[in-house]
This record gives C-alpha cells, sequence and structure tokens, in this order.
C-alpha cells in the first residue's frame, strides 16, 4: 500500500479550498484513497469532503494519504502535492 | 422600531426590505414509500446530483470567491458518506425526502459539535439539506428578484452562499441575518462586495416585508422605518467620516508629532491581513490561544515557530507583542486540566496556570526564543505580584527574548506598576480585566455591564497611575484593551502618558484621525478634565469638551 505523509501548509488547514480540491482529485481517482492523522485518528474515506473536513486537519499538522492499485504513486504524489501547497 | 446585531462589514446601507423566507418542511419522522427501494435510491440521487450540479452552475456564473464556495458545496452534495447513508435509510424503509434529512443532519451535528469554523459550515449542511428535500418534493426554492427598482436590504435567518453568490450591489443595499457570525459565508461576501453587513441579529426576520430598513455595518444597528432625516444625516455621517478617515494616513501621532504607535490586536496569522490593509505599525497584542484551543495536545514547537514567525515576517522591522497562553477555567483546554472553580475569572488563570504547568510556558518561550528578532516582545497576562513579573521576566531572560514584559489588568499590579517595572521591560494594559477586577464586576453579566465603561474615573486613576510609573522608569506603557478603539478615549489615553495603543484593526482608521486632529497638550488637558470628574459619564464628556477636533470628522 502507497503512503505519503504531508505537512499542511495553507493557513486554512485541510479546509475550504484545500479541502475541496484535494476532494475534487481523490474523486478522480478509480482506487480507494484514505487519510489519517499519524495519532490514530482515521483514516476516513479521501473522496468524502465532509469526512475530510471533520477530521479538522490545522496548518501544520501532518497527514498519511494512502492508496493502492495501479496508479496509485502518480495520484498519491498529486494528492501530496495539494495537501502541502500554501 | 432598532434591533442590535454585529456589523461585519462596514458603511451605511438603507432601503425597502426584501425577508427571505425559504421553508423546507421537515419530512415527517418514519416517513414510508409505496414502491421499490431501488427507485426510491434512484429518486434521491437523482435530486442530490441535480442539486450538486445547479450548486457548480451558480459558482461557474459567480466565480471569485463565491465559485470556490459553491464547488465545495456542491462536493457536499454529492459526498458519498451522504449517498451511502441516505441508501442504506431508505433499504431500511424511510422515504427519500426523510432519508436525506437524517443524513444530512447526521454529518451537520458532527461539524456543529466542532464549534467555530466548522460549526458555520454546518449552516451550509441545512441548507443543501433543504434544497434536495425542494427538490424532491417538486417545491421551487425562492429566487430573489434580479434587478429591484432599488436596491434593497436583504433580511434572512441566514444566507446561504448559493441564494447570494449572484448579488450585485445594484441589487442590494445591506444585509441582515438573523444568526451568522463574523466568518460566516455572509459576512465574507458582503465584504467582497462592500456591502453593509449585520449578523447575529436578535428579531431580524420579525422585520416585516417591504418596509424600509437603515442597516449600520460599523455599529450593527439595524432601524425599521426610521425617519426620513435619520437616514439622511446617518449617509451624510457615515461618508464624512469614510472620507475623514481615509484622509489620515501614517504611523500615529498627535498634530504637533508626538508619535503615538498604533498597533494591532491580533487574534490568528488570520487577522495579519487586516492588520496590514488598516496600516497598523506592528501588532500590539498577539493572542496565542488559537493555537491551543480546540486540541487534545498542546501544539507542536514548528507549529508554534511558524505562527510567530508569520507575524514578524508581516511586519518586517515592526513590533509584534506576543501575549503567551491565556486561559484558565472558563476556557479550559483538554490537555491543561484545572480542577473546577466557584469563581473562574478569579481562579488559576494566565500566568498563574504556567505555575501548574511549567513545561507549557517553557515550550511556548522556547519556540518564541527560536523565532526572535529585534522587534519581538513577550508579554504574560494575569500577573498580580513583583514575584510573578520576576519570574516571568526571567524565564524569558534565561532565554534570550530581547524584551519582556507584563499585563496590568489586575488592580494590585496597578498600584505596584513601579515594583514591576524593575524587573519588566514593559507593561501592556488590558482596560477590559482591569475594569472586571477594579470594579468587582464580571465582564460576562449583563446585569453589571454599566460598570465595564473605560471611562469610570477609577479606571483612568489606575491607567494613569500605571502611565506614570512607567515614565519615571523609562519603560514603555502600552494600552491593549478595548478603550484603545474610542478615539476619545485614544486621545486621553496619550494624554494620560500612554506611549502606543492596540486594538482591533478596523477601529485603527478613527483613532489615527482623531489623534491627528489634537495636540499632545490638548489630550493631556482633556485627561486631567476627564480624571477631575465624579462619573463615567462625566468624564466623557469633559473630555470631549477638550477633543474639538472629533465632531470635526464625525466621530
Amino acid at each position: 500500500m502507497g503512503e505519503r505523509k504531508v505537512t499542511v501548509a495553507a493557513e486554512v488547514g485541510l479546509h475550504a479550498r484545500p479541502a475541496a480540491t484535494f476532494v475534487q482529485r481523490a474523486k478522480q481517482a478509480p482506487m480507494e484513497i484514505t487519510v489519517a492523522k499519524p495519532n490514530g485518528e482515521g483514516p476516513v474515506n479521501g473522496k468524502s469532503i465532509l469526512a475530510v473536513m471533520a477530521l479538522d486537519v490545522r496548518q501544520g499538522e501532518t497527514v498519511v494519504i494512502s492508496a493502492e492499485g495501479e496508479g496509485s504513486e502518480e495520484v498519491l504524489d498529486e494528492l501530496a502535492a495539494i495537501a502541502a501547497a500554501p | 422600531m432598532n434591533l442590535r446585531g454585529v456589523g461585519v462589514s462596514p458603511g451605511v446601507g438603507h432601503g425597502p426590505s426584501y425577508v427571505l423566507s425559504v421553508s423546507v418542511p421537515e419530512p415527517p419522522e418514519g416517513a414510508a414509500y409505496a414502491g421499490e427501494a431501488e427507485q426510491e435510491k434512484e429518486r434521491a440521487m437523482t435530486a442530490l446530483t441535480q442539486v450538486a450540479g445547479e450548486l457548480e452552475a451558480r459558482g461557474n456564473r459567480a466565480g471569485g470567491e463565491a465559485e470556490e464556495i459553491l464547488k465545495a458545496q456542491a462536493l457536499m452534495a454529492e459526498d458519498p458518506g451522504v449517498v451511502v447513508k441516505v441508501r442504506s435509510l431508505i433499504d431500511r424503509g424511510l422515504a427519500a425526502p426523510r432519508a436525506v434529512f437524517e443524513a444530512f443532519t447526521k454529518y451537520r451535528d458532527v461539524l456543529a459539535g466542532s464549534g467555530g469554523y466548522l460549526g458555520e459550515r454546518a449552516a451550509d449542511l441545512n441548507d443543501i439539506r433543504d434544497r434536495v428535500i425542494a427538490v424532491l418534493y417538486g417545491q421551487a426554492m425562492p429566487a430573489l428578484p434580479a434587478s429591484p427598482a432599488e436596491p434593497y436590504v436583504l433580511v434572512a435567518r441566514d444566507l446561504a452562499p448559493a441564494d447570494t453568490a449572484l448579488l450585485s450591489r445594484a441589487q442590494v443595499a445591506a444585509f441582515v441575518t438573523e444568526e451568522g457570525g463574523p466568518t460566516s459565508h455572509t459576512a465574507i461576501l458582503a465584504r467582497a462586495m462592500g456591502v453593509p453587513a449585520v449578523v447575529a441579529c436578535p428579531g431580524a426576520i420579525g422585520i416585516p416585508h417591504g418596509v424600509r430598513v437603515m442597516v449600520d455595518g460599523t455599529s450593527g444597528e439595524v432601524s425599521v422605518e426610521p425617519a426620513q432625516a435619520h437616514v439622511a444625516e446617518a449617509v451624510g455621517v457615515a461618508s464624512a467620516r469614510q472620507a475623514a478617515l481615509s484622509a489620515a494616513r501614517g504611523p500615529g501621532r498627535t498634530a504637533d508629532g508626538q508619535p503615538v504607535p498604533l498597533y494591532a490586536n491580533v487574534g490568528s496569522p488570520a487577522d495579519l491581513d487586516a492588520a496590514l490593509a488598516a496600516e497598523a505599525e506592528g501588532v500590539g497584542l498577539y493572542r496565542t490561544e488559537f493555537l491551543y484551543l480546540d486540541r487534545t495536545r498542546p501544539p507542536s514547537p514548528e507549529e508554534q515557530r511558524r505562527a510567530y514567525r508569520q507575524a514578524l515576517e508581516a511586519f518586517p522591522g515592526g513590533k509584534i507583542c506576543v501575549r503567551t497562553l491565556d486561559s484558565g477555567a472558563d476556557k479550559p483546554l483538554a490537555f491543561l486540566p484545572v480542577p473546577a472553580e466557584p469563581n473562574p475569572a478569579l481562579g488559576e488563570r494566565g500566568l498563574r496556570l504556567f505555575r501548574r504547568y511549567p513545561e507549557v510556558m517553557a515550550a511556548q518561550l522556547d519556540a518564541l526564543a527560536a523565532v526572535a528578532e529585534e522587534g519581538l516582545q513577550v508579554m504574560a497576562p494575569m500577573v498580580a505580584t513583583t514575584q510573578d513579573a520576576a519570574w516571568f521576566v526571567r524565564a524569558c531572560r534565561d532565554r534570550g527574548l530581547p524584551s519582556a514584559g507584563v499585563m496590568i489588568e489586575i488592580p494590585a499590579a496597578a498600584l505596584r506598576a513601579r515594583d514591576l517595572l524593575a524587573h519588566a521591560d514593559f507593561v501592556s494594559v488590558g482596560t477590559n480585566d482591569l475594569s472586571q477586577y477594579a470594579f468587582a464586576a464580571d465582564r460576562q453579566l449583563g446585569a453589571v455591564s454599566a460598570l465595564q465603561d473605560p471611562w469610570q474615573p477609577a479606571l483612568l486613576d489606575l491607567v494613569a497611575m500605571t502611565a506614570q510609573a512607567a515614565t519615571r522608569a523609562g519603560k514603555p506603557c502600552a494600552v491593549c484593551g478595548e478603550a484603545a478603539a474610542d478615539p476619545v478615549m485614544a486621545c486621553v489615553l496619550a494624554g494620560l502618558g500612554v506611549g502606543s495603543l492596540s486594538m482591533a484593526p478596523s477601529s485603527l482608521a478613527a483613532v489615527r484621525a482623531g489623534l491627528a486632529a489634537h495636540s499632545l497638550d490638548q489630550c493631556r488637558t482633556a485627561a486631567r478634565a476627564a480624571q477631575a470628574q465624579p462619573t463615567a459619564a462625566d468624564a466623557r464628556a469633559a473630555a470631549r469638551a477638550h477633543l474639538p477636533g472629533l465632531a470635526r470628522l464625525g466621530l
């Protein structure tokens, strides 16, 4: 299973625009995408904006994004870039 | 009739009211369907998709900030969690409208429970839910008049971005909502449109349709059927004030050139933009609670450093005064438990909590020391005694922090400011708490709010005493409470010997203009006149009488 650990840089955290951009991209991927906090919160469905918002990831917090299957490395790279964007 | 709410977008707007009452009935509990489960699910999914499509389309037409908000809402309408929940509720026999209602309500409750930003997003879910149910019932959502003869004052319980996104200034003179907060969509979009708005206004939806309404987005006042003369006056005053305020620029100073630096009170990095836009000269009070609230563990050192660095970078070369964590039994933190207290305001608050949890203070001061540069000041809240001040200042010095001060919020600290200043590099008066403790009047209690008046002569005495002690010690005295935001009081504070003022960014322009209209001597005379009075009302009137420039500015 592929994983990316990223620190969320956006001021609003993984909410609002960053969350929407993230979920929009995740929804295009054929495989399951999950998001979790390293302290064990989650994992939640990365294609669900409500679940991602409820995870309440703040600026400076780290998340682990996971996916499996063909093309997952590429998807993970893109999602990690979105989550890490300021 | 006059109502009062929270002004979130400044200016005065008036026009006929347009009361938007969207009432989608709650589908009856346990409502069942007649046909096949698969068909019912299909019906629900079609409605969800349709609403998502409409939200997205409106977003595309609106563009800008509204587009982002609406696209996020479109994602919520088709959220896989909601879809699964709706399907399973239909499998259990519930009709589509009821299943949609329960699925959204479940998520709304989760978000509402988080409070703050997420709590306000809960209102979004209600709106999406109602739109889906309306589609299922074949009910049309109300449309706002697109080209009215005169711009109207839009009144609602709460407004959804889908309602407001396509509005323009040609249609809307002002917004009034019964609910919502300063970060609600109504507030954000109203500011972006430059239209006055008042939110959290009790009684707003009782305003009759079509009556004239005047909205002051600065004071939060909403007048229903105001006298015509009153409207003309308010509009005149608002535009004159706007012109006068925008004429005053640059650093804070009196008419004769005495510098009185004007700083912003900032509650999170998000406020820094407003502080910069209002031309603050730095941050006079950087509240750090945002780093700690709603947390199960303390913030990481990196996170703290980033937040402090952000402020320092926003004001290169300027002053940033960081207040260490001000928490206590009234705003408890999960990781800093304090036993229940009968009087939280008198309990283990502010610096006192650091006595119990010294490691939290150490972590905060370490993070500050790591980013320290010349303009960084650090101060502690709730300092009562010389020992408190010495303990805190020593901890800052040990880490090489360039400037360590204390807040003057407790009368004992004001009375002994001289002793505190033997240790501290500066003092900053928090007038709200100083009032609360000087008058034994709970800040949260409406019944004793008259005692919370910064014009109370006893409070002026405590501030004067602190400023004098600072002058004698040759160290700075600032004021960072609500009082500094009143242009009349700002002149008086300068006259009492206060060297700098810090306030909400929205108040800076008025204070800058007020100070620039008077000499330091005028400010001193006004301060003496105010201090000589026996009551708060007399003190204010006496000060005003010596500050003729304020009336000219419409302040």
